[in-house]
């Protein structure tokens, strides 16, 4: 990992506007390992910190398709293959009457994919995270913002990072032990 | 954090949906207090105690029930169905309107919901679960539940996927395993909030497990939204299959008075009414015992309001239209299925439904009654037992009398029909009000959305 021993600097705002601010420079600075914390999801800060584009909806349409073809072969191959009766003549793939548990079985393959996808994407659950380290950082869950330089950045300094931080007018700036 | 330690409100303003005054931290402390006090309102032991001790009627109804078997109920031949159908399909359209909060408002951009998905959400979820009880229970070896999913056996049968009956279950498993996902990733940032304000170190650890470790990332919360999203985008159209596999129970079968197409929306718009209903009766008495009414304020009672006037005009609608299509039809059973639940021994129930949901439907047109608290409990009240009715009677009445005079029968319900279904009101109580005492029973964090100061200033983003 790093060679500064510590995880990085944090800053504390009151408003999610000064984080946004705080975020645009920082990236104008030249920092890229950022991360912000905040109560609630803000838009402008995912344009701020260039978050691309996630995987989410591909897994989730990989999930989908997973549960329709599963949802149709299942009744497939019980009415057809392993259980076929025959019913005055009526045909063994009576494949309307398998759509709904075919369009059932891709919703709920789907939404079990969203959801273990996003806690995947996002590294969750997670037991231990360094910034829990900072004494303040319970009121990102209340109402503060954080920004965080991580040491993983190739410009990062700690006594410059804590400087460039200290201009953006913080409530707070801190380091983050490992 | 003493600058905003107090809770300063004014009454919000007519219109708004959220009293001005409020800050993130305020926001936040309300909510949460609520559960993470010591002090238990007593309008809250009086509310569990209830449903706990209808919850144990509902535990003696079921021993008696599995002493015995199903002959305690009221159902004979020819009504097979009685009590326990009809119950069902109340359950599960109560649940819908908190599906049609959480997903559709949030895709329709309707912000309002967000301090009342929450509560209409875990509303969803107990409905569902009490719901599930009545097919279990009606299927007599509730311990063979097992049979219905098709799974590799020695007995060399599988379930019949052309039957409406088999859909059900997999509508209604996806439906309850879909709303529990969803109400669990709107939980997660909550659970971070009460891990991180609670001092009880037994509570912190319970809400740090269930919170899997969320810190507020803004990497995270982009994912968050794009999964929010997408499962609301899954939970719309599933909720509406729910409600209409569950009218193909009875669309599919050739019984007059149930074989018609318009089922499915007539029974979804329903469902959307009675959920409704459930939620008014629900937020009520909650905002007024917690003090809720900045949050929860008379804009979302007034919308809730105008949902059930537009949906129960659907179904009045739909209660014409049956009429319509009977007499021009020319189907003599089904003109005679008709007569029969107007003029039979179920008139009653019928025109006692008509007046519950159509005619005192009427008075939620005048904005005084929608902005009266008292008057829409009422209202919702009333609609929730009508709702049960028109239940009732599409099952009951059709059953009783079909196409053979010398089959036909009449179904009471007896004692344990009705312990069973007051055991379930029971059985929801006693959840949700768990729920309010364990949980924060409004999304915190998408309240702070609706806040003035959560915009980001223009100049702020370059």
């Amino acid at each position: 990992m790093s060679d500064h021993g510590i995880y990085g600097v944090m800053a504390e705002f009151d408003s999610p506007s000064a984080l946004v601010k705080a975020t645009v420079a920082a990236r104008a600075k030249g920092y890229r390992k950022l991360d912000a914390y905040t109560p609630f999801p803000i838009e402008e800060l995912t344009e701020a910190l260039h978050l691309h584009k996630n995987r989410l909806p591909l897994i989730v349409l990989a999930g989908g398709i997973l549960g329709g073809l599963t949802g149709f072969f299942l009744q497939y191959g019980i009415a057809v293959l392993y259980f076929p009766i025959n019913i005055a003549g009526r045909p063994l793939n009576s494949w309307p009457s398998f759509i709904i548990i075919t369009f059932e079985l891709t919703i709920l393959l789907a939404s079990l994919s969203a959801v273990l996808g996003m806690l995947a994407l996002c590294g969750l659950p997670m037991p231990y995270h360094p910034v829990f380290n900072v004494a303040r950082f319970s009121a990102a869950s209340r109402n503060r913002f954080f920004l965080c330089i991580e040491s993983k950045d190739p410009l990062f300094d700690a006594a410059g990072a804590r400087e460039f931080l200290g201009t953006l007018e913080p409530k707070e700036v801190s380091e983050v032990a490992h | 954090m003493a600058d905003d330690q107090q809770i300063v409100l004014e009454k919000p303003a007519p219109g708004e949906i959220i009293a001005p005054g409020y800050t993130f931290g305020t926001i936040t402390d309300q909510i949460a207090s609520v559960v993470l006090t010591k002090r238990t309102p007593l309008f809250w032991f009086a509310a569990f105690g209830l449903g706990g001790a209808l919850l144990m009627l509902f535990l003696m109804a079921v021993t008696v029930l599995m002493a015995k078997g199903v002959g305690v109920w009221g159902i004979r031949t020819p009504v097979m169905w009685g009590f326990a159908i009809t119950n069902f399909v109340w359950w599960i359209g109560i649940g819908h309107a908190g599906t049609l909060i959480s997903a559709i408002l949030l895709l329709l951009n309707q912000r309002w919901r967000n301090s009342i998905n929450r509560f209409a959400e875990a509303m969803t979820l107990f409905a569902v679960a009490c719901a599930g009880m009545f097919p279990l229970l009606h299927m007599g070896r509730p311990w063979l539940f097992y049979w219905m999913l098709p799974y590799p056996n020695t007995m060399a049968i599988e379930p019949q996927f052309r039957s409406p009956l088999v859909w059900d279950v997999f509508a209604v498993s996806t439906y309850a395993t879909v709303s529990l996902l969803f109400w669990f990733v709107g939980l997660m940032p909550d659970l971070a909030t009460l891990r991180d304000r609670t001092k009880n170190p037994i509570g912190r650890t319970i809400y740090g497990i269930l919170a899997m470790g969320w810190r507020g990332s803004a990497h995270h919360w982009s994912i968050y939204e794009t999964a929010s999203l997408l499962l609301a985008g899954l939970a719309t159209p599933l909720v509406l299959s729910v409600h209409t596999v569950v009218s193909f129970d009875f669309t599919i079968a050739i019984v007059p008075g149930w074989h018609s197409t318009f089922f499915p929306p007539y029974f979804v718009a329903g469902a959307i009414y009675s959920g409704f209903a459930m939620v008014l009766a629900l937020a009520i008495p909650l905002r007024s015992v917690y003090g809720l009414q900045g949050l929860i304020t008379d804009k979302h009672l007034d919308n809730c309001g105008k949902i059930m006037l537009g949906t129960g005009w659907i179904v009045a609608y739909a209660y014409l239209l049956e009429l319509f299509a009977a007499w021009y039809g020319g189907n003599t059973y089904e003109q005679a299925a008709f007569w029969h639940r107007m003029t039979g021994p179920y008139a009653i129930q019928y025109w006692s439904l008509v007046a519950c949901n159509i005619l005192l439907l009427q008075i939620l047109w005048f904005k005084k009654v929608r902005s009266s608290p008292t008057l829409l409990f009422l209202s919702s009240i009333v609609v929730l037992a009508g709702m049960w009715l028109e239940r009732y009677m599409i099952i009951v009445s059709s059953l009783a009398q079909d196409f053979v005079p010398s089959s036909w029968g009449i179904f009471q319900g007896t004692r344990w029909d009705w312990a069973t279904y007051l055991g379930t009101i029971g059985l929801f109580l006693f959840l949700f009000f768990l729920f309010v005492r364990a949980l924060p029973m409004i999304s915190i964090f998408e309240v702070r959305t609706l806040l003035p100061q959560a915009k980001v200033q223009k100049e702020a983003k370059s």
